[in-house]
């Protein structure tokens, strides 16, 4: 048990602070408190020079700007040193012609890896899973996401997520299954059989008491 | 480092960064939204021209250094 701690590390969990890290990236020495104020998406890859993470790449940079529209900054990272960072970025660039705009972290002592539980042994004992932590501007964890290392990750999901998490932050709604942006929300169900029974009232598209719905 | 290269000489972003604060003391989020770069590259990047001394922190602003403001000349 204890061997598998330390080969894990911490596991992270949503409503958490996110872990603090002093990190060398291809941006230079970032730390979390770098990002305060923004959002920002964690992100790791098993390795540098490898298909699926090479796709994913190209896929985030593609959505970066809408990221950026949204207020939300990205940062991948591996256990690849930062030569090996900046030789695959200059690679895709040269070869794809995609320049990777935003930080990755050589986390070469997987000090941040371990911090953030992203080391799955039983996937790989050296590499990082693909992970994806969404971190609010308070700096709390909002999401975690595990994918395994033959699975490249969904960046409309991605980006559902952020537009998810942003609608209830502004609007304190939740959101319905396959939710996208412009449908119904739903109401926070209510905490007494008064508000129950004054809920049916308000207007609001229920299908009962418990589960209302309504246009923002 | 990503403002300061290995020979001690800003780098391009620290460059902008240096010219910005020529006009005074600024917080982070204005030499951003002068350089157009990413707020936690400003973060980062101050820090390194503070330990440079290329620049001091004045409480949460930063203003270029008598170190900086030669540099810059």
């Amino acid at each position: 048990m204890e061997e598998i701690k330390e080969q894990t590390g911490h596991m992270p969990r949503i409503g958490e602070p996110a872990p603090a890290f002093e990190a060398v990236t291809t941006h230079g020495t970032l730390k979390l408190e770098d990002f305060k104020g923004s959002w920002l998406i964690l992100f790791s890859h098993p390795a540098d020079f490898t298909p699926v993470c090479t796709t994913e790449f190209i896929a985030f940079t593609e959505i970066h700007p809408k990221l950026q529209k949204r207020g939300v900054e990205l940062l991948g990272l591996s256990v690849d040193s930062v030569s090996s960072h900046i030789a695959w970025v200059r690679n895709v660039e040269e070869k794809m012609g995609v320049k990777i705009p935003f930080p990755i972290i050589a986390d070469l002592n997987k000090e941040v890896s371990l911090a953030y539980g992203m080391i799955h042994p039983g996937q790989s004992k050296t590499e990082t899973v693909r992970c994806v932590f969404i971190i609010d501007p308070n700096q709390k964890i909002r999401t975690i996401l595990y994918y395994p290392l033959t699975t490249g990750r969904n960046m409309d999901e991605i980006l559902r997520i952020i537009d998810a998490l942003q609608t209830t932050d502004k609007h304190g709604v939740a959101t319905p299954a396959n939710w996208r942006p412009g449908d119904e929300v739903v109401v926070p169900p209510p905490n007494t059989q008064e508000m129950a029974e004054e809920r049916l009232k308000q207007g609001y598209k229920c299908v009962d008491w418990y589960l209302c719905k309504k246009k923002l | 480092m990503a403002c300061i290269s290995p020979d001690g000489k800003p780098t391009e972003s620290g460059t902008k960064m240096l010219r910005a604060l020529q006009a005074g003391l600024k917080s982070p989020e204005e030499i951003a939204k002068e350089t157009g770069l990413p707020l936690f590259r400003v973060r980062s990047g101050l820090r390194e021209l503070t330990q440079a001394g290329l620049a001091d922190q004045k409480e949460d602003k930063y203003k270029l250094s008598e170190k900086g403001t030669k540099l810059i000349k």
